[in-house]
């Protein structure tokens, strides 16, 4: 009994909140955090070395200055930018549909959007390559009605940036969704009878209240679309290579760890600049509170 | 104005192309594993079930999905326990590396996945662990623990606090209250946590690509399968994969109404 109450005081003693993200804590610094600075102390390692620990150097920097690696980089960043932009496009008015238009079917709708989600990559790459390869279904179907078809629609830079913005649409709708939801009706229709135009409205009340949604949901499709590979593999069959692929060639078939880690730690300072910068515009117990 | 019959009509069907567009890759792939030509042409001249034969009677598929489903479920089990106790740090108390927490959460959720998988393989190495399965449990947990975290949080956001302080205060003890109160509370958002993170590992193919070693994932082996050779078997995998899947959604559904009923009560 005694014993019990001690340990109970120590317990309420430390901080609940420390205590129970004490484990999540733990799982990343030896998952996440740990890994990366290996990584980091990699990319200063000599060429080709397989030690952490030698005199460091920043010859792999220079290699991949020297070594045009400059073009897969300004290829992953465009590719990100361009599906980031259109992912907004399409899914704004789909959240904005969903919203307003889909009357109580809306969670259920939502859902069968984001369920692909859970498919993996490959299998959904795969379907979209025998769908617009030559005699696939959209070339073969045209050829049967009409007597000719486009041939191959693959292998360009045009259906790798379709392949990524299937990919990645749940990711930018589930963020612009919620931001939505921060947009009350009463202050729209209160908005209409102080007579604002649409345009008005659009501007001045919903975009600035959505406005985390569609900061987060940017950021992370900004971001993981910055580290895609396997569009340009399967869609593009490498008609471009992208930052990722570099990465992961220079582990493997170049067995050169030092040079994948500095190229990993470029990828992360592009990715880190973006997080940190959006980040600090957002408040996450706003975001997610206020369901 | 802009609520007219028009603008209503336009919105449902933008909502229902991009709804089918988003199922079309299922719907060929599925169309390709029933076509007996070895390669897909459509329209398909033949149908034939043999690619499903020959799948089923594959030792190496019939291992593939028995790792899938035992490093999904290791995730979730484990993920779901962690992420109890971190949304509850996360949404409920008060504390002072709070801010930190939530921020330092989301990070693995906004990071390239390939270059995780890379860094953990490094990190693996570098320790002399050995890469299987096991390693594929733990690098999928730094991803979607997280996930499940934030998850769990938005339940632990919405519920009354004072319900807890109200157990304290008539003399329940802590582990009392947690039991009785939190867990059931949390209910729906542990149940949705658990669906996610079983769905999430399910499709996962990064992290696995570099951890699991000799063992082999479903994704991973669909992937060696398409650079290496193209066989319909990679649509009969893949469908039989999606199908999976949807069990596993439709099952997390039914549990999560069934709990939602009885909150009702």
């Amino acid at each position: 009994m005694d014993s019990q109450k001690s340990i109970s005081r120590v317990w309420s003693s430390l901080s609940s909140g420390l205590l129970c993200s004490a484990p999540l804590f733990v799982l990343l610094g030896l998952g996440f955090f740990g890994p990366l600075a290996l990584v980091m102390l990699y990319s200063v390692q000599p060429r080709g070395s397989f030690s952490p620990f030698g005199t460091p150097t920043l010859e792999n920097y220079i290699d991949i200055i020297e070594q045009a690696f400059y073009l897969s980089f300004g290829w992953s960043l465009l590719l990100a930018i361009i599906s980031t932009a259109l992912l907004l496009i399409i899914c704004y008015p789909l959240a904005l549909a969903l919203k307003r238009y889909s009357g109580g079917m809306a969670d259920t709708l939502t859902l069968l959007v984001v369920a692909p989600l859970f498919v993996a990559e490959n299998i959904r790459l795969q379907g979209w390559v025998l769908f617009f390869d030559k005699a696939g279904f959209l070339d073969g179907s045209l050829n049967y009605l009409f007597g000719f078809g486009p041939g191959s629609l693959v292998n360009n830079v045009p259906s790798i940036v379709f392949g990524m913005v299937y990919i990645y649409l749940p990711f930018m709708l589930f963020p612009v969704l919620l931001g939505l939801s921060n947009v009350p009706t009463d202050v729209r229709e209160a908005a209409l009878d102080l007579g604002a135009s649409k345009w008005r409205i659009f501007r001045d009340i919903e975009i600035p209240l959505a406005m985390p949604g569609i900061l987060i949901g940017s950021l992370l499709c900004f971001v993981i679309s910055l580290g895609a590979f396997s569009e340009a593999k399967f869609l593009g069959k490498g008609v471009i290579v992208t930052i990722a692929q570099d990465i992961e060639s220079a582990f493997s078939y170049g067995q050169n760890w030092p040079r994948g880690s500095a190229l990993a730690v470029l990828l992360i300072i592009l990715a880190g600049t973006a997080v940190f910068f959006a980040m600090r515009k957002i408040d996450l117990n706003k975001v997610l509170g206020t369901r | 104005m802009f609520d007219s019959v028009l603008y209503r009509r336009l919105a449902k069907s933008y909502l229902a192309l991009i709804l089918s567009l988003m199922y079309v890759p299922m719907l060929i792939v599925a169309l390709a594993s029933i076509s007996k030509s070895r390669f897909f042409v459509f329209p398909v001249r033949r149908y034939d079930m043999k690619w499903y034969e020959n799948t089923f009677s594959s030792l190496q598929i019939h291992d593939g999905f028995l790792t899938s489903l035992t490093v999904a479920f290791c995730v979730a089990l484990i993920s779901v326990t962690l992420a109890v106790f971190g949304a509850l740090a996360y949404a409920r108390h008060d504390w002072r590396g709070k801010s930190l927490f939530q921020q330092i959460l989301l990070v693995p959720v906004f990071f390239p996945q390939s270059v995780l998988g890379l860094a953990l393989q490094l990190w693996f190495n570098s320790f002399g662990v050995v890469m299987s399965w096991e390693a594929t449990v733990f690098a999928q947990l730094v991803w979607i623990a997280p996930i499940v975290t934030l998850i769990i949080s938005i339940q632990a956001f919405g519920y009354d606090a004072s319900v807890e302080e109200a157990a304290t205060d008539l003399g329940a003890s802590r582990w009392q209250v947690f039991r009785d109160i939190t867990i059931p509370l949390l209910g729906p958002g542990i149940v949705s946590g658990f669906m996610f993170a079983v769905l999430l590992s399910w499709g996962n193919f990064p992290l696995a690509y570099f951890t699991s070693g000799a063992d082999v994932t479903i994704p991973e082996w669909l992937y060696g399968k398409m650079i290496g050779g193209y066989t319909p078997m990679v649509p009969a995998v893949g469908f039989l994969s999606v199908l999976v899947g949807a069990l596993a959604l439709a099952i997390g559904f039914s549990l999560k109404a069934f709990s939602g009923q009885k909150d009702n009560k």
